[in-house]
């Protein structure tokens, strides 16, 4: 296996399609070679870590001044809001 | 994409109610993706002013467009499409001398030259229980700021939004192929940066073969 053709296979590896020819060889290629299957440990390990990050939090005031303009927009588009039953 | 509104089946019916006119349906809607668009957008302009401005573009031209929503692909998928136009043009409009290689020119779009993992060491803990943290988010951030931007485009649509590898493409301009190796840089680099902070020194290890 080239290292291009290890690296092109690392990705598709990553993202769980190992049913590829490629993959099949790579995954061959992992049971002997230890610091490679580490790498897939790391490398799905950092994409766990960004998955599971807080979610940024938009501020309040943020929040209110959205509403108001999607609202605002809303009437202008499809008149009074209020004509539909307010539920919030 | 997996997608947990899609599986709800009020989504349906709020986008029918608010094709309709009705507001609060819309808002429901609107409230249910705002931590998603916000947080896109915050991840691929930096900062929370930006992101502001991205994320109530991106609300503004969904009540323009909600009547064309054909539900071909979820609705989120479609709203932070909306989104990552909307927060590209934003980075654009910021960076009027260096331009943004968009494009799928240049030399680094091969495997050739993708750096090799330099530090390898199994993680000492593991990904949730890092995330518990309090510093590692700033660290998180940090990793991302320090990616090029066009690696950290695709690493963000593709690998925190989960858009598949052709919706990533399709939102940024790129072909599926520029996307997979932007995304292999991207992701070698920020595990690059990560095991150099969490993985176990004393287990670290050396690849003893080139793969060449």
């Amino acid at each position: 296996m080239t290292c291009e053709e290890l690296l092109k296979a690392l990705n598709d590896y990553v993202d769980g399609a190992e049913l590829t020819e490629i993959c099949e060889e790579f995954s061959q290629h992992l049971a002997g070679c230890n610091p490679c299957q580490v790498v897939v440990d790391n490398i799905r390990q950092t994409i766990s870590l960004y998955r599971a990050g807080q979610p940024y939090e938009m501020p309040e005031s943020f929040q209110q001044r959205l509403g108001q303009s999607l609202k605002a927009r809303w009437e202008e588009k499809f008149g009074p809001a209020g004509t539909a039953p307010a539920t919030r | 994409m997996e997608d947990q509104l899609l599986d709800d089946p009020t989504e349906t019916e709020l986008l029918r109610q608010a094709k309709g006119g009705d507001f609060s349906a819309f808002q429901e809607l609107a409230d249910r993706l705002q931590p998603r668009v916000y947080g896109l957008a915050y991840r691929i302009l930096g900062q929370a002013q930006d992101a502001e401005d991205a994320t109530q573009q991106t609300f503004l031209a969904l009540i323009e467009h909600i009547a064309d929503f054909r539900q071909e692909s979820s609705l989120a998928t479609w709203v932070l499409r909306i989104a990552t136009n909307h927060a590209l043009k934003i980075l654009r409009k910021k960076r009027t001398v260096k331009m943004i290689a968009m494009s799928d020119m240049g030399s680094e779009e091969g495997y050739g030259d993708v750096p090799h993992p330099e530090f390898i060491a199994p993680w000492s803990r593991t990904a949730e229980e890092i995330a518990q943290d309090a510093e590692v988010q700033a660290e998180l951030e940090k990793g991302l700021e320090g990616l090029d931007e066009k690696y950290r485009l695709v690493f963000v649509l593709r690998d925190i939004e989960g858009l598949s590898v052709r919706e990533t493409a399709e939102a940024l301009g790129l072909t599926e192929s520029s996307v997979k190796v932007r995304l292999l840089r991207a992701r070698l680099a920020l595990r690059e940066r990560l095991t150099k902070k969490f993985g176990d020194a004393s287990q670290a290890m050396i690849p003893d073969h080139k793969h060449s």
